[in-house]
């Protein structure tokens, strides 16, 4: 089963906007075949709307979708030939299981012969063999969504779109379904788009990251280099905790930033122009307990101490007063005074 | 607990009620099998022949073949009409809505003589009158609205998301209404229906203001007899009003096997 | 990536196609669905409606527009009608819904039999107007059941209940209740009954928990009760003429109308009657209305 690929979708500047909320405002985006992207950001900033304006389900207000060059966003979505699979699952109530996977095949008029060999494949695939007569409500939340997963993939579309798929699963469940959904766009190479704001999930899942905030994307890249590499800010303050310095830059180049913090000098690297009052932002991880002096180090004070098995997470202060989380090996108590050491390529400075 | 004098009170009033109905009921139904009966406690004879000369003399199975076609007709027309603009006033905002809002009310809250008349004239106008059509265009009038009524909750629990699923499995919209809706409708579609048989069966002035001789449903041909009644017995107009009642029993009897009782009245949720 | 160029934004602006801007405002193709309903309603209730609107102001005899109307109210029978009508149907729709209040709050909760009761206080909806007619002549009439027992019981002389005033109220309960009574047992169960257990245990006492916590969130729905009660009251015509006095003490405006149009053939001064109707109708439903506007109308917690 591989869906029919294609090699290009483009969105350029697609714009909705609802009465005077922007949804979206003007993304540009393009998706490769075989490629998954999922799009991330914090709740209302407009991942749903950026799907349902791929799916069909939601006029644009300006912009436009192209496929391989031609143009799809005037296309009803019934004519787009997309899958998707969304966050209630929307089965229908009064089908089966096969009936609600075969819905879409019998939809296109497929043969009785091929409309059964599909289904019980797509059946298989998602392991719901035992279930297939049953009727949703006699469903676990899991199996409902392998059912979800099976109506969207049995016609090979070639561009799976997800919203918030496993949202409503518990923690556990949403652990194997995660990886279950890798396996299937790994065995099949279904073009998918993923919406959700979780980013471990994404990280977990997509190939490339899309990450949105008030309708506007933030940055577009890899895991690695997201989660790496964060263009600014808020990026760099959503993908994961990182400790908020407050700095004053006395100088910079192209790739690097000289900052002062707490009295002491620290070297930083910045993605964009930064004034002079900026912020450093370095991850809990990323700080090393050393006992000699050196270049990239602070001084503070331990506070609090958790003990996380083989680490700890220490809550200290700078002599300014500003808070600090660092994540050691090292085996600190409350009241010691610490030197901390910070790779420059860790210390990201932006405005 | 002790029982307090409104709740004694409450039920004396009802039994008392009751009672009188019964009475009512019982008064019918004996005399319609009263041989005769005349200013005594019960009649002096009993013979279940009047129902025999009713049947004949009033033509019954010819009336009850109208009525029978009339309302099944204004029930599917009902239905098909009715449906999808409940569809349309649940699941959009438009301009206009309001108005049409409450031009779907009217009906339901008119007088059926305030419209009833000059919808009559109208009819008579276009040679309508008189006629199976007529009668059907007027008894739709306040059919289409409460179809429209019943639905509108039963379509608004249904989850817009189902609709879309549907789409982006290739569905057009008429494989939406044919293959998810119609079949997620189909209890309310049954309770509209049967709510709209029991009351054309029942509705008594848009028929009579636009019948005419063959196309009287068994309503009017009964208060027809009942106003010339003095040419035949009583009784033969009591039998045919048993007749009556007894269908309609039938057909709520049938109701209430599929809609709860209150839905009998209407699922008026807000109006204006 | 604030900074781009607005310039874009005023191209994709501008093709922003019509349809979509009027889908915006929920106006797409779901909305042919109307058409048959819209149609159907302005064929078949609006332009008769307007017809015989102006058709009221076109009296047989020409001459003034407003004639049918002046000669409607300056003879008295006729415009006693309206009088007549309201005298009757705004009582037994009071009577109705007040009687419906408490039968319905008995008839909450479960208990044995519950179904049954509920079937027979609904069985009255199958008589009919000709039953209930027969009926209430037979059994109230001059040698009927009841005044049979009323004369055992020690009155002088039988009890004058049909083919007067009484005679048409009884028949408009016995009709118009089930109707009240259903209507208002829906609304009271779409009332949360665990409000009220929370009144009580507050230390509100039964009487408390009915005047300050059920009645606030049933009268609204009250208010519908009524109305349609009334509408129902109100078109009274097949009752009036056959246990009443159609000529005098019931000589109600559906009547009128009737005669005039259909039996004098003066359409014209029936619609004008049927206008008067209907706009003495609105009257009261829209005080009525007005009134509710007036009352808590948010959810009442139940299942609705
Ligand atoms: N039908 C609508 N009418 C009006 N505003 C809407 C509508 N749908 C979405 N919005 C608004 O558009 C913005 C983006 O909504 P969207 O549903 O795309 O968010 P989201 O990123 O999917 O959030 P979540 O994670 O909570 O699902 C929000 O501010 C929302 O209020
Ligand atoms: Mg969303």
């Amino acid at each position: 089963m591989a869906g029919q690929r294609f090699a290009e979708l483009h969105l350029d500047h697609v714009r909705r906007v609802f009465g005077d909320t922007v949804a979206l405002k003007g993304m540009d985006l393009t998706i490769k075949g075989g490629e998954f992207v999922a799009l991330l950001g914090p709740s209302g900033c407009g991942k749903s709307t950026a799907l349902n304006c791929l799916a069909g389900l939601l006029p644009l207000t300006g912009g436009r979708i192209t496929l391989d060059g031609r143009r799809i966003d005037d296309l009803p979505p019934e004519k787009r030939g997309f899958g998707m699979v969304f966050q209630n699952y929307a089965l229908f109530p009064h089908m089966s299981v096969r009936r609600n996977v075969g819905f879409g095949l019998s939809m296109r008029k497929t043969p009785r012969a091929e409309l059964t060999r599909r289904v019980d494949e797509a059946v298989r695939l998602v392991q719901l063999e035992e279930h297939q007569h049953k009727f949703p409500a006699q469903l676990s939340g899991g199996q409902q969504q392998r059912v979800a997963i099976a109506r969207a993939i049995v016609l090979e579309p070639p561009l799976v779109l997800m919203d918030e798929p496993l949202s409503n699963l518990d923690a556990a469940l949403r652990l194997e379904m995660r990886t279950e959904i890798r396996r299937l766009h790994q065995s099949l190479g279904l073009t998918t788009v993923y919406v959700t704001h979780d980013q471990e999930e994404a990280l977990a899942l997509a190939d490339r990251l899309v990450v949105l905030r008030l309708g506007e994307v933030q940055q577009v890249g890899s895991p690695e280099e997201v989660y790496a590499h964060p263009v600014n800010r808020y990026v760099a303050g959503f993908m994961g905790y990182r400790n908020m310095i407050p700095v004053t830059v006395t100088a910079q180049d192209d790739e690097r930033a000289t900052v002062r913090a707490d009295g002491v000098e620290l070297v930083g690297v910045k993605s964009e122009e930064v004034a002079d009052s900026a912020v450093a932002a370095v991850r809990p991880e990323d700080f090393a307990v050393v006992t000699e002096a050196g270049e990239n180090t602070l001084d503070a004070t331990v506070e609090i101490v958790e003990y996380h098995g083989r680490e700890q997470a220490v809550e200290a202060r700078l002599r300014d007063g500003t808070q600090l989380h660092v994540r050691t090996n090292s085996r600190l108590a409350p009241g010691d005074a610490i030197r901390l050491r910070v790779p420059v390529e860790r210390v990201l400075v932006f405005s | 607990m002790k029982a307090r004098p409104i709740v004694w009170l409450t039920w004396g009033a009802l039994i008392f009620f009751m009672l009188n109905l019964v009475g009512i009921v019982g008064a019918v139904v004996t005399n319609s099998f009263a041989e005769s009966w005349f200013g005594t406690w019960l009649p002096n004879g009993y013979t279940g022949k009047w129902y025999g000369e009713a049947w004949r003399d009033y033509r019954l199975l010819d009336v009850l073949a109208v009525t029978f076609q009339v309302a099944i007709a204004v029930v599917v027309i009902s239905v098909l009409i009715g449906v999808p603009t409940a569809y349309a006033l649940a699941r959009r905002n438009f301009p206009g809505k309001k108005l049409l809002n409450v031009l779907f009310l009217l009906p339901i809250l008119m007088p059926p003589m305030t419209y009833g008349i000059p919808l009559a004239t109208v009819l008579y106008k276009f040679h309508l009158a008189g006629s199976m059509a007529g009668v059907i265009a007027a008894n739709l009038v306040p059919a289409v609205p409460f179809v429209v009524l019943t639905m509108t909750p039963f379509i608004e629990q249904i989850d817009t998301k189902i609709e879309s699923a549907a789409r982006m499995c290739g569905a057009n919209t008429v494989a939406i209404f044919t293959r998810v809706l119609a079949p997620l409708l189909v209890p309310g579609i049954l309770a509209a229906s049967i709510l709209v048989l029991v009351r054309t069966v029942g509705m008594f002035e848009l028929t009579f203001l636009t019948a005419g001789p063959t196309s009287q449903t068994l309503v009017v041909s009964l208060y027809e007899a009942m106003s010339s009644a003095g040419i035949r017995p009583q009784q033969m107009v009591d039998s045919m009003a048993v007749i009556y009642t007894g269908s309609m029993l039938l057909l709520l009897v049938i109701a209430l096997r599929f809609v709860n009782p209150t839905q009998l009245v209407t699922r008026l949720k807000d109006p204006a | 990536m604030t900074a781009l160029p607005s310039l874009r934004d005023q191209r994709s602006l501008e093709r922003a196609s019509l349809k979509h801007r009027l889908a915006e405002k929920g106006v797409d193709r779901v909305l042919w669905l109307l058409v048959p309903g819209a149609v159907f309603v302005v064929l078949l209730f609006v332009y008769p409606f307007l017809y015989g609107l102006q058709l009221s102001f076109q009296p047989k005899g020409g001459g003034n527009p407003f004639q049918n109307y002046i000669t409607f109210f300056s003879d008295e029978y006729s415009a006693e009608t309206v009088w007549i009508t309201l005298r009757l149907g705004l009582p037994a729709a009071l009577f109705n819904v007040l009687a419906s209040i408490p039968i319905a709050f008995r008839m909450r909760g479960r208990f044995r039999g519950k179904r049954a009761l509920t079937t027979l206080l609904v069985v009255p909806i199958t008589l009919g107007t000709v039953l209930t007619a027969e009926g209430l002549l037979a059994f109230f009439g001059p040698t009927g059941w009841f005044n049979r027992i009323w004369i055992a019981l020690g009155a002088d002389e039988p009890a004058k209940l049909t083919h007067n005033y009484w005679g048409v109220l009884f028949s408009l309960v016995i009709t118009g209740f089930p109707f009240a009574f259903l209507l208002t047992l829906s609304y009271l169960s779409g009332i949360d009954p665990t409000l009220e257990q929370a009144a009580a245990t507050l230390g509100a006492s039964k009487r408390q928990r009915f005047r300050t916590i059920t009645m606030p969130l049933l009268a609204p729905g009250l208010a519908v009760t009524f109305c349609l009660s009334f509408v129902l009251a109100f078109s009274v015509f097949p009752s009036a003429v056959m246990v009443g006095n159609p000529a005098g003490e019931t000589h109600v405006m559906s009547i009128a109308a009737y005669e005039t149009a259909l039996r004098d053939n003066d359409f014209a001064m029936g619609s004008a009657i049927a206008m008067l109707m209907a706009l003495v109708m609105l009257i009261v439903i829209g005080v009525v209305l007005i009134w509710r506007t007036t009352l808590y109308r948010g959810a009442t917690g139940g299942k609705g």
